[in-house]
């Protein structure tokens, strides 16, 4: 079998327990994003929204909130997708970064650009601490540490309400124009610029860091957490670094929520915000960046949609979906288009010779 | 002074004997088949509705409601296992996490169109209400009923799982499914009903609990975390691992609100988080 012109032809995001070390294999060797040229196809999915913008002129928020949620989207991908660390506490970053920018707002530090490098900060620092509990256990223990993680840092939240606005959240701060000329304005123009510019540099930065020996190494750790130290590599360090990096990423996304809306609820901090994060992420697939974007997308259109007809029934397709996605569907909507895309070219390369 | 840590320590063990009762079933389960289900709160949550629905509609004492939540929550449990949980057993951690997820979403969503979003309520019957004094100390006759009825189930369960022919059967499979397989031990049907025991169990709970946890459609998120609580720091696999689990818990959380109620929730977190690193296999687990 040949493999054509370096699309992945086996696309498993998490190798399933065993008796698939042969698909295993493949898509390690196989490198989706090693190259560091942009591919036709990158191209164009970063021009979707600049179309978008221009054809919905009216839903210029929505886009706002696609691409804000899909950067904390991206960072969980980057634990759970890359390094293999099944998150429950990443509203957590997303939501300490959201609490420092409105804060850093509210106390007179109004300049945005400087305000989202803080808040991405204060969610690293935080994050580096928290990355030492979180690597210490295994599969479950892992998962119940960052649910416990996001637990205590939301009623951390909750109680202290003279500072974060408790149950009402935190509102009343003016954020100052970009560069000083760029002022935000009613219609979300400035804001959807402003996320769009931060969204793309972000992404180039992460697509940076998983195509890079660290990123590699990554999923070689979540393939065979047991060879790794045989090759001399420190497993948990890289695992800190990775988780240090993608709370650091939750933060700056946080940061653009709070300076875009002008308000911090104590929901963005919440377990539930988490659980979504975790649903967008994997009905887009996962362990390929894109997969976050595209679900991310998908996602909050519908929500846009089904919740606008009644919340409750929102969350009944929310998790049949997910049952849905586990069962039928494991890479994801974008795991299957590119599992689409060999199959079809080895059809039509058939015919056409 | 005395009395009070008494009173503290009695409804602790009240709020552990419950967390214990609804999570065991979880670690029989997770022991088992190495399978996290997120969703075991929702068949808690059904108990309860059986409860109410049956108290309310068809106007049954509270005390004789509480088989049927047993029964409806083992039943609707199988029939979960059978249909969709079964088909995950072989799958990664994540997928059976995300996948629980989603049926807890949506038994929320379900849970809420059926019976609305209010907090229930359960008639107590009369002789349940009060206080009777034990020794000097003033005890709260409902919990007094509820740590009787755990206690006399936890017996019950030790004695079917160290004494019966089912019990050695469940044993051997938690220790080494492959080998209990090959000396013909239906692993896969054990697996069913300890299912259905453990869903049937956390119904049970759900109806007995809802004085103390209380009954609406987020039961299941809001409780999600004790129950696992329950079982990672336990350890899955056992029952004496959970049931102390459950106790310093349940003590805790009691202690915890009384003395120092504007913490809330934060100590019973922290207290898991350094349980868990400290224990990373549990307190009477066998692995991780």
């Amino acid at each position: 079998m040949t493999i054509v012109s370096g699309l992945p032809h086996s696309s498993r995001p998490l190798a399933s327990r065993s008796g698939s070390s042969r698909m295993n294999h493949r898509s390690v060797a196989v490198d989706r994003l090693a190259s560091p040229r942009p591919r036709p196809f990158e191209v164009v999915v970063w021009l979707l929204p600049a179309v978008a913008y221009f054809v919905f002129p009216d839903n210029l928020a929505l886009g706002v909130s696609i691409m804000t949620y899909a950067v904390a989207v991206l960072a969980l991908d980057l634990v759970l997708g890359y390094a293999g660390i099944v998150s429950l506490g990443h509203a957590a970053f997303f939501g300490i970064g959201a609490y420092s920018a409105g804060l850093l707002a509210a106390n007179g530090w109004r300049e945005p650009l400087t305000g989202l490098l803080l808040a991405g900060a204060a969610s690293v620092v935080i994050g580096f601490f928290a990355s030492f509990l979180v690597v210490r256990g295994k599969d479950l223990t892992r998962l119940m540490v960052t649910l416990g993680i996001g637990l205590v840092v939301y009623e951390l939240a909750n109680r202290l309400s003279s500072i974060t606005g408790g149950m009402d959240g935190l509102s009343g701060f003016e954020v100052s124009p970009i560069f000083g000329v760029f002022a935000f304005d009613l219609y979300g123009k400035t804001a959807w610029w402003y996320v769009y510019g931060v969204s793309l540099v972000v992404f180039i930065f992460l697509r940076f860091v998983v195509s890079s020996p660290f990123g590699l190494s990554l999923r070689a750790i979540r393939e065979g957490v047991n060879r790794m130290p045989a090759l001399g590599a420190s497993v948990n360090s890289r695992l800190r670094i990775a988780f240090t990096i993608s709370a650091g990423v939750a933060g700056i996304a946080g940061g653009l929520l709070a300076q875009t809306t002008q308000f911090v609820g104590i929901d963005s901090l919440s377990v539930p915000r988490a659980a979504e994060f975790l649903v967008m992420l994997v009905l887009g697939g996962t362990g390929r960046l894109y997969g976050a974007l595209a679900g991310t997308a998908i996602f909050m259109i519908a929500h846009d949609y089904l919740a606008d007809i009644d919340p409750v029934y929102w969350e009944f397709w929310m998790g049949l979906l997910l049952m849905a996605v586990v069962l039928f569907a494991r890479g994801g909507i974008v795991g299957a288009l590119f599992n689409l895309v060999p199959s079809l070219k080895a059809r039509f390369g058939r015919a056409a010779q | 002074m005395a009395s009070n840590i008494i009173g503290i320590l009695f409804d602790g063990l009240a709020y552990g004997s419950l967390l214990f009762l609804v999570g065991v079933g979880l670690s029989i389960t997770m022991g088992l088949m190495n399978f996290i289900n997120l969703a075991h709160g929702a068949f808690a949550m059904a108990g309860g509705y059986v409860s109410v629905y049956l108290g309310q509609k068809l106007g049954m004492s509270f005390l004789l409601t509480l088989p049927f939540a047993f029964l409806g929550s083992a039943l609707l449990g199988l029939v979960a296992e059978r249909l969709l949980f079964q088909r995950l057993y072989k799958a990664t951690h994540l997928d059976q996490v995300l996948f629980t997820v989603g049926f807890v979403f949506s038994s929320i969503a379900a849970a809420h169109y059926f019976f609305g979003a209010s907090q229930q309520m359960s008639a107590m019957p009369d002789f349940l209400q009060g206080q009777t004094r034990v020794a000097g100390v003033d005890l709260g006759k409902y919990r007094l009923l509820l740590i009787a009825v755990v206690a006399a189930l936890t017996i019950a369960l030790h004695l079917t799982l160290s004494k019966t022919r089912f019990g050695a059967q469940v044993r051997a499979a938690v220790d080494n499914q492959d080998a209990a397989a090959g000396l013909g031990i239906n692993v896969g049907l054990i697996f069913s009903l300890c299912f259905a025991l453990g869903t049937g169990l956390a119904g049970l709970g759900g109806a007995l609990g809802i004085e103390v946890l209380g009954l609406d459609p987020g039961f299941p998120l809001k409780y999600m975390v004790y129950f696992l609580l329950v079982v990672v720091v336990g350890g899955a696999g056992t029952i004496r691992g959970p049931l102390i689990a459950a106790m310093i818990l349940g003590i805790f959380d009691v202690a915890g609100k009384y003395y120092v109620p504007e913490a809330g929730a934060f100590i019973i977190y922290v207290l898991m988080i350094v349980l868990l690193l400290a224990f990373p296999s549990g307190l009477g687990g066998k692995r991780a």
